[in-house]
């Protein structure tokens, strides 16, 4: 593992298998009557929201309190972030305050890789969605919520997505999201499809590894995992696309629609939905619909990255479980 | 992987297949003895070695008692007390029998007994999963050199070591073959 | 070094032969062979490249308003380092430079400086807005007599505002220099949108949005027989466009940034603010256009566009951070690296590119003249066998917002002379 999480397309494959693999494990402390481990005790972690996102941010502190972590929260929206020292101010002051690892939700795309490699701070830096860049933690719950429909919950230790063939559909252009899932995907070899109105399409697509359709109902029978993608309604003011109707007609997932996908195949969300918009209520609601596993996930998902980076000293590899010399 | 490199070329062994089944044997014994037939008894192998040789004490428990004994592993990677001193370790898997541990006997199965600490762990780890009317400790080899104050309720063998000796076990689930090695730390 | 006579020694004349060149008082006395060094200082240049004082169209020198991040004192020292006689200083100031009171004070300061000639800069439109004109015509009459006018930092995108000044200024013999950024097509731009802002999720700045508006401006300038300037031009296309209003007779002028000629998108994958400029950093192909066309004439002028900025306006998240690059330091190594050792063009082609076309685009009095009797001794003598790595600590300007940090640059300034006092003396500041 690496020291920081800033993007999913940092990480190897067998880093990635690493990671689904751990959360498994971290999974089955849900189960247990007692849901906290030991593993972090006397760490403090700061999350260090510079947005608003409670979904995300719970989601970090129940990771964080499984682990028996030390958590400061740290919302620091809007304001001064605009003047641009308030990042660095804010680092420094972590810093000095002994923070031994900064989960970071920024709004400005590269803000957490800025924060890893300026020398403003010597923690590990773990990015929790900044901009239109990266979501890392994200794609990877994506990644293990479809390893676990796809390829089995025991049947996929040790697995990829070889294969697998994911479609993204929606706002690619300003989707953090969608840009992770491609890394990830692409690097767990599982084959993505991409499918937009054209101008949610950022140019310079060609070049990531994906395909591109504009033809929604082409490509559902070809996809394991439908993967929607939030469309926020301001987009329709800045002519993305016309009306919210249009849209639905020709990106939305409805019954119908979902019924063109193979049966295996899943709907996913990364939330918060816009039920009405690019996803219906039956489709929401159905068995095949996995966001409230995802938002399950996510814990176990943080947990394993938490305790990968912040586990074992600054090493940088991992070791076989158990060594002779620490019986 | 290399044995002879991992383990300096003075590698010998201390104990062969016959005597590894032999003393699982005796422990069955001793545990069914002690627990006056091992009705409540669950086994809990610690990974790797340990989980095996737990599924090993269950069967000849089995065939002792004539009845059906649950196993399981526990993973104490997350409660070891050296985590920061190693970069981060990959965790084993932690799979508790269907009916849980409480109110049950707990025999916690180990390859080797040394400082004492994964025992401590175990312990730890175990206090959060339920509540067992007892907890014993089951290892197929005491090196000794203890560091906190733990014992064994059953010892396949005792190993007198000195510290700059090394033990090994092998076990043919995980190694092709069932041996324990007792060899000098490798010069590195 | 007083006013009395220099005699630079053995320089190689706009790379050409070597010659003798003596500076009498604040004028070339003599240019050969063998000249008489009696009562002279001499300096020995030793086969060094002597060139005319460089002018450099597009300075911002921050005063009146930015002086935490620039003076017209640090800005000119910055120039006169750079081996410039004369900078254009652009009009976003605070308050703006868009009546001739402020012109006046920015012209004023550079004549106290002493080490660069200033020419102010006036506003097109009232505070950079482009809804009213400027008083124009007061700033071309007043002291600081301004020629130039840009709302550099903003377009004027408004078609019948950038008409009517293309026009205006005719009566005066003024040039107009358009800042080419279609603003509706860059809302939230932070970086040149292609390849590279698809990965990173940063906000595009699509090469149309500067290629629209020149070919707009450049049909209006011929509509209304214009000549219309083009700054800071970046893209392949834009260099295509001009090419063909040049071919048609139409009256335009293009400046390009040492920036633009070396660096590309690729370095913004680092998040570092030192690289968010405007217009952003291109692609490789545009880089080899743009030096393509400056070669052949196509862009006229290299002009650096220093944007000073204090420390702590880089030192940020790329979002918040400010826009620019200080150049006036840097700009002769990097056309020497860029267009030099490429072949692209020699020194006499330097001469032209950094100071004749600049100075007779932006009229500049006694400026971007020939290295010979009689003319105004503003002159910089360049070691182009000079290697050294560029240390931000070592800038006269006051800031130090260079891309060029740690890189290996070639050519070094070694002496500046403006009407015949140095203002450069073995590359250290008089």
């Amino acid at each position: 593992m690496m020291r920081h999480l800033i993007s999913a397309a940092d990480l190897t494959r067998d880093d990635a298998v690493q990671i689904l693999d751990t959360a498994e494990e971290m999974a089955r402390v849900a189960d247990r009557p007692i849901k906290k481990l030991p593993t972090l005790r006397g760490r403090t972690i700061c999350n260090l929201f510079f947005e608003d996102s409670t979904r995300t941010r719970i989601s970090f502190e129940a990771a964080e309190k499984r682990l028996s972590a030390d958590v400061i929260n740290f919302a620091a929206k809007g304001s001064s972030v605009s003047k641009g020292e308030s990042l660095k101010d804010t680092a420094q002051t972590l810093e000095a305050m002994g923070v031994d690892a900064v989960v970071i939700r920024h709004s400005a795309s590269g803000a957490p890789y800025r924060l890893a490699t300026s020398g403003w701070i010597d923690a590990p830096v773990i990015n929790a969605g900044d901009g239109t860049h990266q979501h890392p933690t994200q794609a990877l719950l994506d990644a293990f919520t479809m390893r676990r429909r796809l390829v089995g919950r025991d049947a996929g230790l040790g697995q990829d997505l070889a294969g697998k063939r994911i479609t993204l559909v929606g706002d690619v252009l300003h989707s953090r999201v969608a840009r992770s899932n491609v890394d990830l995907l692409h690097t767990l070899g599982a084959e993505v499809t991409l499918v937009a109105p054209p101008t949610l399409v950022p140019v310079g697509v060609e070049t990531w590894p994906c395909d591109v359709s504009y033809d929604l109902d082409g490509v559902l029978p070809k996809s394991d995992a439908v993967m929607m993608l939030r469309v926020q309604r301001e987009r329709m003011n800045a002519a993305f696309f016309p009306t919210e109707r249009e849209y639905s007609r020709r990106y939305g997932l409805d019954g119908e629609r979902m019924a063109k996908m193979p049966e295996h195949a899943i709907v996913m969300h990364p939330g918060p939905m816009v039920r009405g918009m690019e996803i219906t209520a039956e489709v929401a609601d159905s068995d095949r619909c996995t966001v409230v596993e995802q938002v399950a996930n996510g814990v176990s998902i943080r947990m394993a990255v938490l305790y990968l980076l912040l586990g074992g000293n600054d090493s940088d590899s991992a070791t076989p479980a158990r060594t002779e010399e620490s019986k | 992987m290399d044995t002879q490199q991992q383990y300096g070329d003075d590698a010998r062994p201390v104990l062969e297949g016959p005597d590894i089944a032999r003393v699982l044997t005796r422990i069955a014994h001793e545990i069914v003895e002690r627990a006056k037939g091992a009705d409540d008894v669950v086994l809990l192998g610690i990974p790797t070695r340990g989980v095996f040789l737990a599924r090993r004490l269950a069967e000849k428990l089995e065939s002792i008692t004539g009845t059906k004994i649950p196993v399981g592993s526990l993973d104490i990677t997350m409660y070891r007390d050296d985590l920061r001193m190693k970069p981060a370790r990959a965790i084993g898997r932690t799979e508790i029998p269907g009916d849980g541990i409480d109110g049950r006997l707990v025999v916690l199965v180990d390859d080797v007994l040394f400082s004492g600490r994964t025992i401590r762990a175990a312990l730890d780890a175990l206090g959060d999963i339920g509540r067992p009317r007892a907890v014993q400790l089951a290892v197929l080899v005491d090196r000794g050199h203890r560091e906190l104050p733990i014992r064994a309720d059953y010892v396949g063998k005792n190993l007198p070591t000195s510290l700059r000796e090394t033990v090994k076990v092998q076990l043919a689930e995980e190694d092709g073959r069932d041996t324990v090695l007792l060899g000098s730390k490798p010069a590195s | 070094m007083t006013m009395s006579k220099t005699l630079i020694r053995g320089a190689k004349v706009l790379g050409g032969d070597v010659q003798d060149v003596l500076i009498d008082g604040g004028t070339i006395a003599e240019v050969g062979t063998g000249l008489s060094a009696e009562g002279a200082t001499v300096i020995e240049a030793d086969g060094q490249i002597l060139l005319p004082g460089l002018v450099d169209l597009h300075t911002h020198l921050r005063e009146p308003g930015r002086e935490d991040s620039e003076t017209v004192l640090t800005g000119t020292r910055a120039a006169a380092s750079g081996g410039y006689t004369a900078v254009f200083a652009m009009a976003n100031t605070h308050p703006v430079a868009d009546t001739a009171g402020v012109v006046e004070q920015v012209y004023r300061l550079g004549k106290e400086s002493g080490y660069c000639d200033v020419q102010p800069i006036g506003a097109v439109t009232v505070g950079l807005e482009g809804k009213k004109l400027a008083e124009l015509g007061a700033m071309h009459d007043s002291a600081a007599g301004v020629t130039v006018f840009s709302d550099d930092g903003k377009c004027v995108d408004d078609a019948v505002i950038m008409r009517r000044a293309l026009e205006y200024v005719k009566a005066f013999g003024g040039v107009v220099a358009q800042h080419a950024q279609e603003p509706r097509l860059t809302e939230g731009a932070q970086m040149n949108e292609g390849v590279v802002s698809a990965e990173l999720g940063l906000g595009g700045w699509p090469a149309v949005a500067e290629e629209s508006i020149i070919a707009r401006d450049v049909l209006l300038a011929e509509h209304v027989g214009s000549r219309v300037h083009i700054c800071h031009l970046s893209t392949a296309g834009s260099v295509e466009i001009v090419r063909w209003a040049k071919s048609r007779g139409i009256d335009v002028t293009a400046e390009v940034t040492p920036h633009h000629l070396l660096l590309t998108d690729e370095l913004v994958r680092s998040y570092n603010p030192v690289y968010k400029v405007n217009p952003p950093l291109r692609t490789e192909k545009d880089v080899l256009a743009l030096r393509e066309a400056l070669a052949d004439g196509t862009i006229d002028i290299v002009a650096t566009d220093h944007a000073p900025h204090p420390h702590e306006d880089k030192d940020c998240e790329w979002a918040a951070a400010a826009m620019g690059m200080v150049g006036l330091e840097t700009a002769l190594s990097v056309v020497q690296r860029t267009m030099v050792e490429t072949g692209l063009l020699d020194w006499a082609g330097v001469a032209d590119r950094m100071s004749f076309a600049p100075a007779r685009i932006g009229r500049a009095q006694g400026h971007g003249r020939p290295v010979s009797a009689g003319e105004p001794a503003n002159l910089t003598l360049v070691d182009p066998a000079y290697r050294g790595v560029v240390d931000p600590a070592d800038f006269a300007s006051r800031s130090r917002n260079t891309p060029y940090e740690g890189r290996e640059l070639p050519g070094r300034v070694t002496h500046t002379f403006l009407r015949g006092r140095a203002t450069v003396v073995d590359g250290k500041l008089a």
